[in-house]
């Protein structure tokens, strides 16, 4: 296992699995009547989150406390973009004071990566989504879903996602879901299509490994689960697409549209869903909707990853600074 | 003032001859020349070059006396070989007025390191609104010819033109800092390939390209001239090329940055490379040097911006932006032009010297290396090979992108009207 996790992309095909199928033991103990496990009594980790999400919060939080561990919560509210020196004056005041892991939450694409490779800290760093660049826990939960639905809870131990088709529809350009996306499912063998108006779709986007289309119709009958991603409101006054209503009438998920897909496909967003634009209540409240398990299913998620990380797969050893990334 | 006899260098990279400068100027060019009363330079096997001049300056002062000052810049540029830079007006007060521009160029004469020529603001404020008084910043003491709202573009294509209109009143020159504001919001790096994938905010190489283009065709309806502040695309080269190729009075000039890096560095998100206009692509690369080469592209000019240590040790998207470029201008470009072929001495010296004191009017720079002239002069090992050390900076700021690369060249004297301000790679 690597020492940090900060992007989708540096997970291999066998580590990407093994989060996976450990992700299905820690389920286990959400099942139980003391949902807690000690694998991470006396180690103390910081939820360290420069911008506000309550939801990954709140999961990695449930995730730390099932393992025992120790959480602090450091809400550092505003953005540190405008005196970026607290950052690394965080940081450091954290090391200082003992802290074993780091799960940062920023407003700026590579915060993280530069918390893990610059030497202000030694712990390991978390990425629980920087900036419009990666949220690597929310592909895993995700793929996790995708397993677990598409091949099955004890059939999918030890698979990846081979020949499954992917969907994700939205705004791309802003979106670290979807890169986590496209670069884990991926590596896990799956063929990803991304829809969206040519506005949301990054230039470059054509060395991504997936395929992009801007007709959600003609997708959607080879699709085995189709990812809605959030459109920000504050997108809708930017010239991004002209109304919210033509948005939704060529990328919105109704009934009809969910009706094109094939039976056993599923429909997945990473909430919080804007009804009635992007997907309707038809679809978010169908059997086929699994916004509900991907909230379950990120605790898990994030129960291994703090495992695998912290030592439990391991014994401890003493950090080694990344000194060559940068 | 003591004579010094220069010996055995390389004029321009042509054959070895000695020099002798006997007080301001450069009294006899010739081999075999008296030594009688001079001190001597052994400088076999290096190569002579006019003082290397600047067009594209930040010496922070006043202001940000933390980042640079006139003293530590001119310092700087005397280690790097420079003789004559032109200081950016983007300090804390804009050098908008005769008296903020006055101040630096008697700062820069006081010094006595380099000689510093103010640029002044097109704007007021650089606020991009109203004409500051060019006229009176021209008829100073400092002379002003040169009028950047740099950091800032340009960019209501009025203003613009009545800047460019305006200076033809006393042959001056408006330099662009070409870059569409619309189009860059939220820009932190080139956009493209790596943009998209480290989420970063992109600024597009069609935002400079079609400031490019408006602004020859400016100058050409207005009949001013118009230079381009680091050009930065291969679109941009395009369209410089052809606007002289229609004898639009335009010149260009690129960064010792843009002819080496690549975009590909932001991966580390290290904010070291995080510049405006931002790092561009190997095929952007490729061609800003063919067009230095040709001649599309005039000058080589620093940007040299220099930033504390704080400033940069953070997050990328709350780094400042720019590089610090004095101190290795030379050896960058004798890797990425001389060392490729493209350019030679004689070429390097046309480009970093001699064009860019015709651009900006520095008629005591940029001369020819022969009896008579101004004894501004630059000295260069080509042969040494080293790592670069930002602790060996004279300039305040460390923010170098090139630490711990090898970097071929060594400036080891500069002389600034006779007297050396560089000695044995030591500043005097």
């Amino acid at each position: 296992m690597m020492r940090h996790l900060i992007s989708a992309a540096d997970l291999t095909r066998d580590d990407a699995v093994l989060i996976l199928d450990t992700a299905e033991e820690m389920a286990r103990v959400a099942d139980r009547p003391i949902k807690k496990l000690p694998t991470l009594r006396g180690r103390t980790i910081c939820n360290l989150f420069f911008e506000d999400s309550t939801r990954t919060r709140i999961s990695f939080e449930a995730a730390e406390k099932r393992l025992s561990a120790d959480v602090i919560n450091f809400a550092a509210k505003g953005s540190s973009v405008s005196k970026g020196e607290s950052l690394k004056d965080t940081a450091q005041t954290l090391e200082a004071m003992g802290v074993d892991a780091v799960v940062i939450r920023h407003s700026a694409s590579g915060a993280p990566y530069r918390l893990a490779t610059s030497g202000w800290i030694d712990a390991p760093v978390i990425n629980a989504g920087d900036g419009t660049h990666q949220h690597p826990t929310q592909a895993l939960l995700d793929a996790f879903t995708m397993r677990r639905r598409l091949i099955g809870r004890d059939t999918g131990l030890g698979k990846d996602l081979a020949g499954k088709r992917i969907t994700l529809v939205g705004d791309v350009l802003h979106s670290r879901v979807a890169r986590s996306n496209v670069d884990l499912l991926h590596t896990l063998g799956a063929e990803v299509t991304l829809v969206a108006p040519p506005t949301l779709v990054p230039v470059g986007v054509e060395t991504w490994p997936c395929e992009v289309s801007y007709d959600l119709d003609g997708v959607l009958p080879k699709s085995d689960a189709v990812m809605m991603l959030r459109v920000q409101r504050e997108r809708m006054n930017a010239a991004f697409f002209p109304t919210e209503r033509e948005y939704s009438r060529r990328y919105g998920l109704d009934g009809e549209r969910m009706a094109k897909m094939p039976e056993h496909a599923i429909v997945m967003h990473p909430g919080p869903m804007v009804r009635g634009m992007e997907i309707t209540a038809e679809v978010a409240d169908s059997d086929r909707c699994t916004v509900v398990e991907q909230v379950a299913n990120g605790v898990s998620i994030r129960m291994a990853v703090l495992y695998l990380l912290l030592g439990g797969y391991e014994p401890a050893t003493p950090a080694t600074p990344r000194t060559e990334e940068n | 003032m003591s004579k010094i006899l220069i010996r055995g260098a390389k004029v321009l990279g042509g054959e070895a001859q000695d020099v002798l400068i006997d007080g301001e100027t450069i009294a006899e060019v010739g081999t075999g020349l008296s030594a009688e009363g001079a001190q001597v330079i052994e400088a076999e096997g290096q190569i002579l070059l006019p003082g290397l001049v600047d067009l594209h300056t930040h010496l922070r002062e006043p202001g940000r006396e933390d980042s640079e000052t006139v003293l530590t810049g001119t310092r700087a540029a005397a280690s790097g070989g420079y003789t004559a830079v032109f200081a950016m007006a983007n300090t804390h007060p804009v050098a908008d007025t005769a008296g903020v521009v006055e101040q630096v160029y008697r700062l820069g004469r006081e010094h006595g390191y380099c000689d510093v020529q103010p640029i002044g603001a097109v704007t007021v404020g650089l606020e991009g609104k109203k004409l500051a008084e060019l006229g009176a910043m021209h008829d100073s003491a400092a002379g002003v010819t040169v009028f950047s709202d740099d950091g800032k573009c340009v960019d209501d294509a009025v203003i613009m033109r009545r800047a460019l209109e305006y200076v033809k009143a006393f042959g001056g020159v408006v330099a662009q800092h070409a870059q569409e504001p619309r189009l860059t919001e939220g820009a932190q790096m080139n956009e493209g390939v790596v943009s998209a994938e480290l989420g970063l905010g992109g600024w597009p190489a069609v935002a400079e390209e079609s400031i490019i283009a408006r602004d020859v065709l400016l100058a050409e309806h207005v009949g001013s001239r118009v230079h381009i502040c680091h050009l930065s695309t291969a679109g941009s080269v395009e369209i410089v090329r052809w606007a002289k190729s229609r004898g639009i009075d335009v010149t260009a000039e690129v960064t010792p940055h843009h002819l080496l890096l690549t975009d590909e560095l932001v991966r580390s998100y290290n904010p070291v490379y995080k510049v405006n206009p931002p790092l561009r692509t190997e095929r952007d690369v490729m061609a800003l040097r063919e067009a230095l080469a040709d001649g599309t592209i005039d000058i080589v000019a620093t940007d040299h911006a220099p930033h504390p240590h704080e400033d940069k040790d953070c997050e990328w998207a709350a780094a400042a932006m720019g590089m610090v470029g004095l101190e290795t201008a030379l050896s960058v470009v004798q890797q990425t032009m001389v060392e490729t072929g493209l350019l030679d001495w004689a070429g390097v010296a046309d480009r970093m010297s001699v064009k860019p004191a015709a651009i900006g009017r520095a008629t005591e720079h940029g001369r020819p290396v022969s009896a008579g002239e101004p004894a501004n002069l630059t000295l260069v090992d080509p042969a040494y090979r080293g790592v670069v050390d930002p602790a060996d900076f004279a300039s305040r700021s460390r923010n170098t992108p090139y630490e711990g690369r090898e970097l071929p060249g060594r400036v080891t004297h500069t002389f600034l009207r006779g007297r050396a301000t560089l000695v044995d790679g030591k500043l005097a």
